[in-house]
Protein backbone atom coordinates (compact mmCIF):
# COMPACT_ATOMS: atom_id res chain seq x y z
CA UNK A 1 0.00 0.00 0.00
CA UNK A 2 3.14 2.37 0.65
CA UNK A 3 4.42 1.88 -2.49
CA UNK A 4 0.68 2.16 -3.97
CA UNK A 5 0.29 5.34 -2.16
CA UNK A 6 3.63 6.96 -3.29
CA UNK A 7 3.48 5.98 -7.04
CA UNK A 8 -0.30 7.40 -7.15
CA UNK A 9 1.20 10.77 -5.68
CA UNK A 10 4.11 10.49 -7.97
CA UNK A 11 1.73 9.83 -10.73
CA UNK A 12 -0.60 13.02 -9.86
CA UNK A 13 2.47 15.12 -9.79
CA UNK A 14 4.28 14.36 -12.88
CA UNK A 15 3.33 16.74 -15.63
CA UNK A 16 3.25 15.23 -19.30
CA UNK A 17 6.17 16.15 -21.24
CA UNK A 18 6.53 16.29 -24.71
CA UNK A 19 9.96 16.66 -26.83
CA UNK A 20 11.92 16.89 -29.81
CA UNK A 21 13.68 13.32 -29.82
CA UNK A 22 15.77 12.17 -33.36
CA UNK A 23 12.31 10.82 -35.04
CA UNK A 24 10.50 13.74 -34.23
CA UNK A 25 8.68 14.38 -31.05
CA UNK A 26 8.52 11.84 -27.77
CA UNK A 27 7.06 11.74 -24.74
CA UNK A 28 6.95 11.44 -21.11
CA UNK A 29 9.51 9.03 -19.81
CA UNK A 30 11.20 9.37 -23.77
CA UNK A 31 12.12 12.70 -22.22
CA UNK A 32 14.17 11.85 -19.40
CA UNK A 33 17.28 13.23 -20.84
CA UNK A 34 15.85 15.87 -22.78
CA UNK A 35 16.87 18.85 -20.12
CA UNK A 36 15.73 22.49 -21.21
CA UNK A 37 14.11 21.67 -24.53
CA UNK A 38 10.99 19.71 -22.74
CA UNK A 39 7.61 21.08 -22.65
CA UNK A 40 4.88 20.16 -20.15
CA UNK A 41 1.78 19.46 -22.65
CA UNK A 42 -0.62 19.60 -20.18
CA UNK A 43 0.35 22.87 -18.53
CA UNK A 44 0.92 24.76 -21.52
CA UNK A 45 -2.87 23.54 -22.56
CA UNK A 46 -4.73 23.94 -19.53
CA UNK A 47 -3.18 27.34 -18.78
CA UNK A 48 -3.83 28.23 -22.29
CA UNK A 49 -7.37 27.07 -22.49
CA UNK A 50 -8.19 28.70 -19.50
CA UNK A 51 -6.65 32.15 -20.14
CA UNK A 52 -8.98 31.64 -23.44
CA UNK A 53 -11.94 31.06 -21.36
CA UNK A 54 -11.32 34.63 -19.55
CA UNK A 55 -10.45 36.60 -22.37
CA UNK A 56 -12.94 35.20 -24.57
CA UNK A 57 -15.65 35.63 -21.87
CA UNK A 58 -14.76 38.87 -21.11
CA UNK A 59 -14.19 39.78 -24.71
CA UNK A 60 -18.01 39.03 -25.54
CA UNK A 61 -19.39 40.95 -22.89
CA UNK A 62 -17.22 44.12 -24.17
CA UNK A 63 -18.61 43.80 -27.48
CA UNK A 64 -21.83 43.69 -25.85
CA UNK A 65 -21.53 45.64 -23.57
CA UNK A 66 -24.48 48.34 -23.05
CA UNK A 67 -24.02 51.35 -20.84
CA UNK A 68 -28.06 50.60 -19.98
CA UNK A 69 -29.18 48.44 -17.54
CA UNK A 70 -26.43 45.38 -17.77
CA UNK A 71 -27.18 41.92 -18.12
CA UNK A 72 -26.31 39.34 -15.04
CA UNK A 73 -22.61 38.15 -17.04
CA UNK A 74 -21.87 42.07 -18.08
CA UNK A 75 -22.24 42.86 -14.32
CA UNK A 76 -20.07 40.06 -12.56
CA UNK A 77 -17.86 41.07 -15.51
CA UNK A 78 -17.84 44.70 -14.66
CA UNK A 79 -17.83 43.98 -10.84
CA UNK A 80 -14.24 42.57 -11.40
CA UNK A 81 -13.01 45.01 -13.76
CA UNK A 82 -14.20 47.61 -11.45
CA UNK A 83 -12.38 45.81 -8.71
CA UNK A 84 -8.92 45.33 -10.35
CA UNK A 85 -9.33 49.19 -11.74
CA UNK A 86 -10.01 50.54 -7.91
CA UNK A 87 -6.60 48.37 -6.43
CA UNK A 88 -4.66 49.73 -9.49
CA UNK A 89 -6.13 53.35 -8.65
CA UNK A 90 -5.47 53.09 -5.08
CA UNK A 91 -1.81 52.11 -5.39
CA UNK A 92 -0.68 53.05 -8.33
CA UNK A 93 -1.02 56.94 -9.17
CA UNK A 94 0.72 57.42 -12.26
CA UNK A 95 -0.72 57.07 -16.01
CA UNK A 96 -0.04 53.88 -17.55
CA UNK A 97 -2.08 51.86 -20.49
CA UNK A 98 -0.79 48.30 -19.54
CA UNK A 99 -0.90 48.23 -15.97
CA UNK A 100 -4.50 47.76 -15.26
CA UNK A 101 -5.25 45.48 -18.23
CA UNK A 102 -2.16 43.79 -16.76
CA UNK A 103 -3.55 42.95 -13.43
CA UNK A 104 -7.08 42.10 -15.02
CA UNK A 105 -5.17 39.48 -17.27
CA UNK A 106 -2.84 38.29 -13.72
CA UNK A 107 -5.89 38.48 -11.54
CA UNK A 108 -8.62 36.49 -13.93
CA UNK A 109 -5.87 33.90 -15.06
CA UNK A 110 -4.74 32.84 -11.83
CA UNK A 111 -7.76 32.32 -10.35
CA UNK A 112 -8.60 30.51 -13.11
CA UNK A 113 -5.87 28.21 -13.10
CA UNK A 114 -5.92 28.11 -9.40
CA UNK A 115 -10.11 26.70 -9.28
CA UNK A 116 -8.68 24.18 -11.09
CA UNK A 117 -7.77 22.94 -7.69
CA UNK A 118 -11.09 22.26 -6.60
CA UNK A 119 -11.48 19.55 -9.46
CA UNK A 120 -11.44 16.11 -7.80
CA UNK A 121 -7.76 15.50 -8.21
CA UNK A 122 -9.32 11.88 -9.92
CA UNK A 123 -11.45 12.55 -12.69
CA UNK A 124 -8.78 14.47 -15.26
CA UNK A 125 -6.19 11.92 -14.98
CA UNK A 126 -8.85 9.05 -15.11
CA UNK A 127 -10.36 10.26 -17.77
CA UNK A 128 -7.06 11.17 -19.72
CA UNK A 129 -5.92 7.50 -19.02
CA UNK A 130 -8.86 6.01 -20.31
CA UNK A 131 -8.68 8.12 -23.58
CA UNK A 132 -4.75 7.45 -23.80
CA UNK A 133 -6.01 3.59 -23.57
CA UNK A 134 -8.46 3.36 -25.63
CA UNK A 135 -7.26 5.75 -28.39
CA UNK A 136 -3.89 5.25 -28.13
CA UNK A 137 -3.18 2.00 -26.81
CA UNK A 138 -1.60 3.58 -24.10
CA UNK A 139 -0.60 2.40 -20.60
CA UNK A 140 -2.77 4.36 -18.22
CA UNK A 141 -0.40 4.49 -15.97
CA UNK A 142 2.07 6.17 -18.36
CA UNK A 143 -0.47 9.10 -19.16
CA UNK A 144 0.39 12.00 -16.90
CA UNK A 145 -1.64 15.15 -16.28
CA UNK A 146 -1.55 17.92 -14.12
CA UNK A 147 -4.40 20.28 -14.30
CA UNK A 148 -3.60 22.40 -11.79
CA UNK A 149 -1.34 25.11 -13.83
CA UNK A 150 0.12 26.76 -11.20
CA UNK A 151 1.36 24.02 -9.51
CA UNK A 152 4.11 24.24 -12.30
CA UNK A 153 6.81 26.61 -11.71
CA UNK A 154 7.23 27.08 -15.64
CA UNK A 155 4.06 28.84 -15.26
CA UNK A 156 4.40 31.10 -12.25
CA UNK A 157 8.04 32.33 -13.31
CA UNK A 158 6.65 33.01 -16.78
CA UNK A 159 4.38 35.38 -15.27
CA UNK A 160 6.78 36.41 -12.63
CA UNK A 161 9.23 37.14 -15.37
CA UNK A 162 6.98 39.22 -17.48
CA UNK A 163 6.49 41.31 -14.70
CA UNK A 164 10.19 41.44 -13.63
CA UNK A 165 11.04 42.71 -17.24
CA UNK A 166 8.22 45.11 -16.91
CA UNK A 167 9.70 46.45 -13.56
CA UNK A 168 12.84 46.71 -15.07
CA UNK A 169 11.62 48.47 -18.60
CA UNK A 170 9.58 51.53 -16.60
CA UNK A 171 12.43 51.71 -13.79
CA UNK A 172 14.82 53.01 -16.84
CA UNK A 173 11.78 54.53 -18.90
CA UNK A 174 10.90 56.74 -15.88
CA UNK A 175 13.95 57.33 -14.15
CA UNK A 176 16.47 57.12 -17.22
CA UNK A 177 19.33 54.50 -17.29
CA UNK A 178 21.79 56.62 -15.36
CA UNK A 179 18.59 57.02 -12.56
CA UNK A 180 18.12 53.28 -12.26
CA UNK A 181 21.84 52.57 -12.12
CA UNK A 182 21.94 55.44 -9.25
CA UNK A 183 19.07 53.40 -7.20
CA UNK A 184 20.55 50.15 -7.90
CA UNK A 185 24.31 51.86 -6.16
CA UNK A 186 23.70 54.59 -3.89
CA UNK A 187 20.91 53.25 -1.85
CA UNK A 188 21.02 52.71 0.90
CA UNK A 189 24.60 53.76 1.93
CA UNK A 190 24.71 56.95 -0.17
CA UNK A 191 28.66 57.29 -0.30
CA UNK A 192 30.79 55.69 -3.37
CA UNK A 193 32.65 53.93 -1.05
CA UNK A 194 29.58 51.71 -0.05
CA UNK A 195 28.50 51.19 -4.20
CA UNK A 196 29.75 47.18 -4.97
CA UNK A 197 27.77 46.61 -1.06
CA UNK A 198 24.60 48.68 -2.23
CA UNK A 199 24.53 47.16 -5.65
CA UNK A 200 24.56 43.28 -4.25
CA UNK A 201 21.91 44.48 -1.54
CA UNK A 202 19.59 46.62 -4.23
CA UNK A 203 19.92 43.08 -6.61
CA UNK A 204 19.20 40.91 -4.39
CA UNK A 205 15.87 42.84 -3.60
CA UNK A 206 15.11 43.39 -7.01
CA UNK A 207 15.72 39.62 -8.02
CA UNK A 208 13.74 38.64 -4.78
CA UNK A 209 10.59 40.31 -6.43
CA UNK A 210 10.41 37.86 -9.35
CA UNK A 211 11.73 34.83 -7.53
CA UNK A 212 8.95 35.51 -4.13
CA UNK A 213 5.88 35.97 -6.87
CA UNK A 214 6.79 32.86 -7.99
CA UNK A 215 7.30 30.43 -5.55
CA UNK A 216 5.10 32.22 -3.19
CA UNK A 217 2.14 31.13 -6.00
CA UNK A 218 3.50 28.01 -6.84
CA UNK A 219 4.13 26.75 -3.02
CA UNK A 220 0.69 27.63 -2.09
CA UNK A 221 -1.02 25.64 -4.90
CA UNK A 222 1.24 22.87 -4.79
CA UNK A 223 1.00 22.17 -1.24
CA UNK A 224 -2.90 22.72 -1.61
CA UNK A 225 -2.77 19.86 -4.90
CA UNK A 226 -0.33 17.51 -2.54
CA UNK A 227 -2.94 17.78 0.48
CA UNK A 228 -5.97 17.12 -1.95
CA UNK A 229 -4.21 14.14 -3.20
CA UNK A 230 -3.23 12.67 0.24
CA UNK A 231 -7.03 12.98 1.40
CA UNK A 232 -7.94 11.28 -1.80
CA UNK A 233 -5.57 8.08 -0.76
CA UNK A 234 -7.31 7.46 2.95
CA UNK A 235 -10.40 5.99 1.77
CA UNK A 236 -14.33 6.80 2.38
CA UNK A 237 -13.47 9.41 5.07
CA UNK A 238 -11.91 11.55 2.43
CA UNK A 239 -15.01 12.78 1.57
CA UNK A 240 -15.69 15.22 4.68
CA UNK A 241 -11.91 16.11 4.90
CA UNK A 242 -12.11 16.78 1.13
CA UNK A 243 -14.72 19.18 1.38
CA UNK A 244 -13.61 20.73 4.41
CA UNK A 245 -10.34 21.34 2.46
CA UNK A 246 -11.84 22.56 -0.81
CA UNK A 247 -13.86 24.89 1.46
CA UNK A 248 -10.46 26.30 2.86
CA UNK A 249 -9.24 26.93 -0.88
CA UNK A 250 -12.58 29.28 -1.29
CA UNK A 251 -10.42 31.46 0.37
CA UNK A 252 -6.89 30.51 -0.98
CA UNK A 253 -7.73 30.20 -4.41
CA UNK A 254 -8.49 33.80 -4.80
CA UNK A 255 -6.37 34.84 -2.67
CA UNK A 256 -3.23 33.76 -4.43
CA UNK A 257 -4.43 35.67 -7.50
CA UNK A 258 -5.39 38.70 -5.33
CA UNK A 259 -1.65 38.23 -3.89
CA UNK A 260 -0.07 38.46 -7.52
CA UNK A 261 -1.84 40.93 -8.76
CA UNK A 262 -1.41 42.92 -5.71
CA UNK A 263 2.08 43.04 -5.78
CA UNK A 264 2.26 43.54 -9.45
CA UNK A 265 0.94 46.77 -9.24
CA UNK A 266 2.97 47.65 -6.32
CA UNK A 267 5.88 46.86 -7.88
CA UNK A 268 5.42 48.58 -11.13
CA UNK A 269 4.45 51.70 -8.80
CA UNK A 270 7.72 51.60 -7.51
CA UNK A 271 9.46 51.16 -10.73
CA UNK A 272 7.51 54.54 -11.62
CA UNK A 273 8.95 56.47 -8.36
CA UNK A 274 11.59 58.52 -8.39
CA UNK A 275 13.64 58.46 -4.64
CA UNK B 1 13.62 22.57 -9.89
CA UNK B 2 11.38 21.54 -13.29
CA UNK B 3 12.46 24.41 -15.56
CA UNK B 4 12.19 23.51 -19.34
CA UNK B 5 10.93 25.56 -21.99
CA UNK B 6 7.20 25.29 -21.21
CA UNK B 7 8.88 28.42 -19.48
CA UNK B 8 9.47 29.97 -22.55
CA UNK B 9 5.37 28.72 -24.50
CA UNK B 10 3.89 30.42 -21.07
CA UNK B 11 5.39 33.66 -21.54
CA UNK B 12 4.77 34.22 -24.94
CA UNK B 13 0.85 32.86 -23.74
CA UNK B 14 1.13 35.80 -20.90
CA UNK B 15 2.65 38.43 -23.20
CA UNK B 16 -0.07 37.63 -26.20
CA UNK B 17 -2.77 37.35 -23.39
CA UNK B 18 -2.05 40.85 -22.05
CA UNK B 19 -1.64 42.53 -24.85
CA UNK B 20 -5.12 41.04 -25.94
CA UNK B 21 -6.72 42.13 -22.91
CA UNK B 22 -5.04 45.51 -23.18
CA UNK B 23 -6.27 46.22 -26.04
CA UNK B 24 -9.82 44.10 -26.92
CA UNK B 25 -10.96 43.63 -23.57
CA UNK B 26 -10.55 46.60 -21.20
CA UNK B 27 -10.88 49.59 -23.06
CA UNK B 28 -14.62 48.72 -23.78
CA UNK B 29 -15.77 47.21 -20.62
CA UNK B 30 -14.45 50.51 -19.07
CA UNK B 31 -15.59 52.72 -21.66
CA UNK B 32 -18.97 51.13 -20.95
CA UNK B 33 -19.11 51.39 -17.00
CA UNK B 34 -17.82 55.05 -17.48
CA UNK B 35 -20.61 55.98 -19.56
CA UNK B 36 -22.90 54.32 -17.21
CA UNK B 37 -21.13 56.02 -14.62
CA UNK B 38 -21.87 59.71 -16.32
CA UNK B 39 -25.70 58.76 -17.36
CA UNK B 40 -26.30 57.68 -13.47
CA UNK B 41 -24.80 60.84 -12.23
CA UNK B 42 -26.77 62.68 -14.93
CA UNK B 43 -29.76 61.25 -14.05
CA UNK B 44 -29.62 61.82 -10.15
CA UNK B 45 -28.23 65.56 -11.52
CA UNK B 46 -31.75 66.11 -13.09
CA UNK B 47 -33.69 64.58 -10.28
CA UNK B 48 -32.23 66.58 -7.96
CA UNK B 49 -32.99 69.74 -10.26
CA UNK B 50 -36.36 68.59 -10.62
CA UNK B 51 -36.98 68.14 -6.77
CA UNK B 52 -35.95 72.24 -7.18
CA UNK B 53 -37.99 73.38 -9.70
CA UNK B 54 -41.17 71.72 -8.11
CA UNK B 55 -40.20 72.75 -4.77
CA UNK B 56 -39.87 76.28 -6.31
CA UNK B 57 -42.87 75.64 -8.50
CA UNK B 58 -45.34 75.27 -5.62
CA UNK B 59 -43.43 77.83 -3.62
CA UNK B 60 -44.84 80.29 -6.05
CA UNK B 61 -48.57 78.76 -6.94
CA UNK B 62 -48.53 78.99 -3.08
CA UNK B 63 -47.69 83.04 -3.92
CA UNK B 64 -49.80 83.54 -6.88
CA UNK B 65 -52.79 81.90 -4.85
CA UNK B 66 -51.89 84.35 -1.74
CA UNK B 67 -51.93 86.77 -4.46
CA UNK B 68 -55.02 86.39 -6.29
CA UNK B 69 -57.32 85.49 -2.58
CA UNK B 70 -55.74 89.13 -2.04
CA UNK B 71 -57.24 90.57 -5.60
CA UNK B 72 -60.21 89.16 -4.67
CA UNK B 73 -60.98 90.66 -1.46
CA UNK B 74 -59.74 93.48 -2.99
CA UNK B 75 -62.26 93.82 -5.66
CA UNK B 76 -65.19 92.32 -3.23
CA UNK B 77 -64.03 95.39 -1.24
CA UNK B 78 -64.24 97.91 -3.96
CA UNK B 79 -67.54 96.13 -5.22
CA UNK B 80 -68.81 97.02 -2.16
CA UNK B 81 -67.80 100.38 -1.54
CA UNK B 82 -69.11 101.37 -5.18
CA UNK B 83 -72.43 99.81 -4.15
CA UNK B 84 -72.66 101.80 -1.29
CA UNK B 85 -72.11 104.68 -3.47
CA UNK B 86 -74.29 104.04 -6.14
CA UNK B 87 -77.07 103.77 -3.62
CA UNK B 88 -76.44 106.79 -1.66
CA UNK B 89 -75.94 108.75 -4.85
CA UNK B 90 -79.18 107.11 -5.90
CA UNK B 91 -81.27 108.45 -2.79
CA UNK B 92 -79.27 111.49 -2.76
CA UNK B 93 -80.84 112.50 -6.64
CA UNK B 94 -84.10 111.11 -5.31
CA UNK B 95 -83.90 113.37 -2.12
CA UNK B 96 -83.16 116.51 -5.09
CA UNK B 97 -86.18 115.06 -7.23
CA UNK B 98 -88.63 115.43 -4.55
CA UNK B 99 -87.50 118.57 -3.23
CA UNK B 100 -87.79 120.47 -7.02
CA UNK B 101 -91.42 118.38 -6.70
CA UNK B 102 -92.09 119.68 -3.83
CA UNK B 103 -90.79 123.00 -5.00
CA UNK B 104 -92.87 123.03 -8.01
CA UNK B 105 -95.65 122.18 -6.32
CA UNK B 106 -95.21 125.13 -4.42
CA UNK B 107 -94.81 127.42 -6.84
CA UNK B 108 -97.89 126.04 -8.37
CA UNK B 109 -100.13 126.05 -5.51
CA UNK B 110 -98.61 129.82 -5.04
CA UNK B 111 -99.14 131.11 -8.62
CA UNK B 112 -103.09 129.38 -8.16
CA UNK B 113 -103.69 131.58 -4.96
CA UNK B 114 -102.30 134.52 -6.39
CA UNK B 115 -104.65 134.12 -9.44
CA UNK B 116 -107.45 133.21 -7.53
CA UNK B 117 -106.53 135.97 -4.86
CA UNK B 118 -106.17 138.33 -7.82
CA UNK B 119 -109.80 137.38 -9.44
CA UNK B 120 -111.24 137.71 -5.88
CA UNK B 121 -110.07 141.12 -5.89
CA UNK B 122 -111.52 141.37 -8.87
CA UNK B 123 -114.98 140.41 -7.69
CA UNK B 124 -114.67 142.15 -4.60
CA UNK B 125 -114.33 145.25 -6.23
CA UNK B 126 -117.43 144.84 -8.34
CA UNK B 127 -119.29 143.79 -5.47
CA UNK B 128 -118.19 146.78 -3.57
CA UNK B 129 -119.32 148.80 -6.76
CA UNK B 130 -122.63 147.10 -6.66
CA UNK B 131 -123.08 147.19 -2.83
CA UNK B 132 -122.39 151.34 -2.86
CA UNK B 133 -124.48 151.69 -5.57
CA UNK B 134 -127.15 149.75 -4.05
CA UNK B 135 -126.63 151.69 -1.03
CA UNK B 136 -126.08 155.04 -2.23
CA UNK B 137 -128.62 154.31 -4.91
CA UNK B 138 -127.41 156.41 -7.00
CA UNK B 139 -125.71 156.18 -9.81
CA UNK B 140 -121.91 156.72 -9.48
CA UNK B 141 -119.53 157.92 -12.27
CA UNK B 142 -117.56 154.61 -11.81
CA UNK B 143 -114.78 156.45 -14.31
CA UNK B 144 -114.93 159.56 -11.30
CA UNK B 145 -114.41 157.19 -8.28
CA UNK B 146 -112.04 154.78 -10.37
CA UNK B 147 -109.34 156.16 -8.23
CA UNK B 148 -111.03 155.64 -4.48
CA UNK B 149 -112.02 152.32 -5.89
CA UNK B 150 -108.78 151.17 -6.85
CA UNK B 151 -107.08 152.53 -3.61
CA UNK B 152 -109.64 150.10 -1.82
CA UNK B 153 -108.76 146.97 -4.19
CA UNK B 154 -105.11 147.45 -3.15
CA UNK B 155 -105.82 147.63 0.68
CA UNK B 156 -107.75 144.42 0.35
Amino acid sequence: MAADTGSYIKHHLTNAKMCMSDGGVAFNKACADAGFWTVHVDTLAWSIVLGLIFLLTFRSVAKKATTGVPGKLQCAVEMIVEFVDKSVKETFHGKNALIAPLSLTIFMWVLLMNAMDWVPVDWIPTIAGLIGQHAFGMDPHDVYIKSVPTTDMNMTFALSIGVFFLIIYYSIKVKGLGGFAKELTLQPFNHPAFIPVNFILESVTLIARPVSLALRLFGNLYAGELIFILIATIGLFQLPVHFLWAAFHLLVIPLQAFIFMMLTIVYLSLAHEDH
Amino acid sequence: MNINATLIGESIAFIVFVIFCMKFVWPPIMAAIEDRQKTIADGLAASDRAAKDLELAQAKAAEQLKEAKAQAAEIIEAAKKREAQMIDEAAEKAQAEREKIIASGHAEIESERNRATEELRQQVSALAVAGAEKILERSIDAAAHSDILDKLVAEL
